[in-house]
């Protein structure tokens, strides 16, 4: 990059491992950087959520971690406030789900509208060329376009939580670890001293504590109890509140003659549908509000059938051979080539060639 | 990269002066002030000295002013304290809605605790109705505390006459002085105030010390118990460091008043009408002439304040929006709603607070910086629009 002006890259840095070495990493190759932490929530008034204040994301302390990667690596560091949308369109579809019976996905959502949306155009205000994340997912460009690539460690791969990504995006987007893993992110964190080296994993939701996210919930939602019936509409007990419930749990459902499974969540009735492990295999799913970062897998899907595609259905899903058909514009019929468990309305659907996102949309329903 | 500090309202840079003055007591006279023995000697003889200088510049005896350790301190030790001490004559407390925090989170907590507190509006300028004020007044009324100078929009309270009222009423008048200190000329020997808080590093001395005038005869709970220290008023060891340079700034604040108050003013008009000449659809907030003569108060429309700032800081310059002890948070200003500014206008607000060390260059540099990045930023909603869908 000698010669012409550098690149400016505005890093989102959520005070972990990972933004901290994208931000190293970006450094060293010689991009102007500028560190940036968004304010997600007031932790002064809140007396629920993130009552620790670290080991989630983002929070006070987690801010001060971020500001010393930035402080020692001699690059500028602002924290922007986006605690309005971040309520809006992560916490208030989070709690929303939940009220309509769904597994939400706020780490998508946080994704999709918090940083590729917001960030990013704060980082365009900024006159950054790029916005950069410690996902673990890589970009590639060719004449046909953008491709979104899973990370290279397949252990730590977040492509799963990108799939809403539009070309216009991945163009200013830069995934400086999608090609480590993250025990090299880790050491070459530890060969700079970045105090975030040793940093443990966030793990559950960042803005739900310790005590889980049905606590955070709630605060929030009226618990009412209810039957707990099986497929044949038997009562076999009563359930603490649906929000407390997803689609797949066996644990907590204090049912003698177990195990039972959670198989549906029926808020009309305010019923929770459980039944044994053979009944929670379906054939595939309808899922909605689809994005396709692939436009030719789009538009065989939309002509015909999209064949030999794995879908994944929620993060830690090894994946799942299917067929995917556009129904209409923003929705289609997955069809998987083996019965496959727990598909829970409301989590993500990504459909994957290889290493590559082909596109996505939210889980309507089972087939 | 030239650095430009425009933001004197959230702190002030140590006098060199300053600096000198207070040296002594963190080095050879280190010695504790109560102490009865040699080493006590010269740092009570400067905690008294400082307590003259600031007792000057404010034409009041020394013995009304008490150390402490912030602007915060002195508002809420005045509020409280006051409160407290008065709680068998009324309940009742008078201030404004666009106090500082110091002052409006106490009054908040006093209201929690059974106070009732009113909170007078102001006009379009930030002014305050001094008529207002006086209907406001009831039987049960024991406190009226108004700043003032504020630190958003610097606009000057009709000090005189509001505690001309509250005097005519029997009523106590504190007033939160911590940006007009220095700034302007305040008398206290023809003002009817009965508390005022003041902060050190408002006015080139550190941060950790300020002082609360507390007239002859004033009775005020402590809101520090301790030993006898500032006369059993206010417990701790004194800050002597803190104290002397309080001291010195206050005297070098009286010198060079006039100078820098025409030097201020100035250099505001050359900012405010050059930015008017090259920014379109902007607006000053504020009465055009009662404020203090270092503060801008400028709303860009269709702009984002706080990306506005950090684009400035990356050329170099410091200013913010509200003040710093609300930075963060994105609640718009509660003293530019107060004035009637549109929401979205005060978001788009900046502050541009002037000090010594800025000149006509530095205000220069900024009209030139200023109208790309806001052209840029305008331009930016349509254009982000195709990002977004």
């Amino acid at each position: 990059m000698t010669g012409d002006k550098k690149k400016r890259v505005v890093v989102a840095m959520s005070g972990g491992v990972d933004s901290s070495v994208a931000l190293a990493l970006l450094k060293e190759q010689g991009f102007d950087c500028v560190g940036v932490t968004m304010q997600l929530w007031d932790y002064s008034a809140k007396d629920d959520a993130c009552g620790a204040t670290t080991g989630s994301c983002c929070s006070p302390d987690d801010v001060n971690d971020a500001r010393a990667v930035a402080d020692k690596l001699g690059v500028p560091f602002y924290v922007v406030n986006v605690e309005e949308a971040f309520s809006k369109e992560v916490v208030d579809y989070f709690v929303n789900g939940y009220l309509n019976g769904q597994t939400p996905n706020p780490c998508v959502k946080c994704n999709q509208i918090l940083k590729f949306e917001t960030l990013l155009k704060k980082a365009l205000c900024l006159e950054a060329d790029f916005l950069a994340t410690g996902h673990y997912a890589r970009i590639a460009n060719s004449a046909s376009g953008y491709s979104l690539l899973k990370g290279v460690d397949q252990d730590k791969d977040q492509s799963y939580f990108l799939f809403t990504m539009t070309q216009e995006q991945l163009s200013r987007t830069l995934f400086p670890l999608g090609g480590l893993t993250k025990k090299e992110a880790r050491a070459y964190a530890g060969r700079l001293g970045l105090k975030t080296s040793e940093k443990k994993e966030s793990q559950e939701i960042c803005f739900a504590s310790d005590a889980g996210y049905a606590a955070f919930l709630s605060n929030r939602i009226t618990a009412e109890e209810g039957d707990i019936v099986t497929l044949e509409n038997k009562t076999l007990g009563r359930h603490k509140g649906l929000f407390n419930y997803t689609v797949g749990q066996r644990k907590g459902l204090n049912l003698s003659g177990g195990p039972f499974y959670v198989l549906g969540i029926d808020t009309a009735k305010n019923r929770l549908i459980i039944g044994r492990e053979g009944d929670q295999y379906s054939n595939g799913l309808v899922a909605s509000e689809l994005n396709w970062i692939n436009n030719a897998a789009k538009n065989t899907a939309l002509s015909g059938v999209l064949e030999n595609v794995t879908v994944k259905i929620r993060y830690r899903h090894a994946g799942v051979k299917a067929c995917v058909k556009m129904t209409n514009g923003n929705s289609a019929e997955v069809r998987f080539t083996a019965k496959e468990k727990a598909v829970a309305p409301g989590q993500a659907v990504v459909f994957y060639n290889n290493d590559e996102v082909l596109g996505g949309g939210w889980i309507d329903h089972a087939l | 990269m030239k650095r430009i500090y425009f933001d004197h309202n959230a702190t002030t840079p140590v006098h060199e002066e300053v600096v000198t003055a207070m040296l002594p007591y963190l080095t050879e006279e280190w010695g504790n002030p109560s102490s009865i023995h040699w080493a006590g000697r010269a740092p009570k003889k400067a905690v008294e000295e400082a307590r003259d200088k600031v007792a000057a510049l404010f034409n009041c005896t020394p013995a009304e002013i008490i150390f402490t350790s912030s602007g915060t301190e002195g508002d809420n030790h005045a509020i409280k304290g006051l409160a407290y001490a008065r709680k068998d004559k009324g309940n009742h407390i008078i201030t404004t809605k666009v106090e500082h925090p110091a002052v409006l989170n106490t009054c908040k907590q006093l209201a929690k605790e059974g106070f009732d507190v009113t909170y007078l509006g102001v006009d379009s300028g930030g002014l305050i109705s001094v008529d207002e004020l006086e209907k406001a007044i009831t039987p049960k009324t024991i406190l009226i505390t108004i700043m003032y100078a504020n630190n958003e929009t610097g606009v000057i309270s009709p000090i005189k006459e509001a505690s001309d009222v509250a005097k005519k009423h029997g009523v106590a008048f504190h007033t939160d002085a911590v940006q007009a200190a220095g700034k302007v000329p305040i008398d206290l020997s023809v003002l009817n105030i009965d508390l005022m808080a003041i902060s050190g590093h408002k006015l080139y001395a550190p941060k950790g010390v300020g002082a609360l005038y507390v007239k002859r005869g004033t009775r005020l709970v402590p809101l520090i118990h301790g030993g006898h220290h500032e006369r059993n008023r206010r417990g701790g060891t004194e800050n002597v460091a803190g104290i002397a340079a309080l001291g010195k700034a206050c005297e070098i604040a009286g010198r060079d008043m006039e100078k820098e108050a025409a030097h201020l003013s100035a250099l505001r008009t050359r900012l405010e009408k050059g930015l008017a000449e090259k920014v379109p659809h902007i607006t000053i907030n504020g009465h055009p002439e009662k404020r203090l003569p270092n503060t801008a108060n400028v709303s860009f429309e269709f702009v984002e304040g706080e990306s506005l700032l950090l684009n400035l800081d990356m050329k170099g310059i410091a200013a913010s929006s509200g003040s710093a002890c609300t930075s963060g948070s994105l609640e718009p200003s509660h003293v530019l709603l107060a004035l009637g500014v549109p929401v979205e206008n005060s978001h788009g607000s900046v502050r541009f607070s002037l000090g010594k060390g800025n000149t006509a260059e530095d205000v220069d540099f900024l009209i030139e910086v200023m109208p790309p990045i806001v052209e840029r930023m305008r331009s930016m909603s349509p254009l982000y629009a195709g990002i977004k869908l």
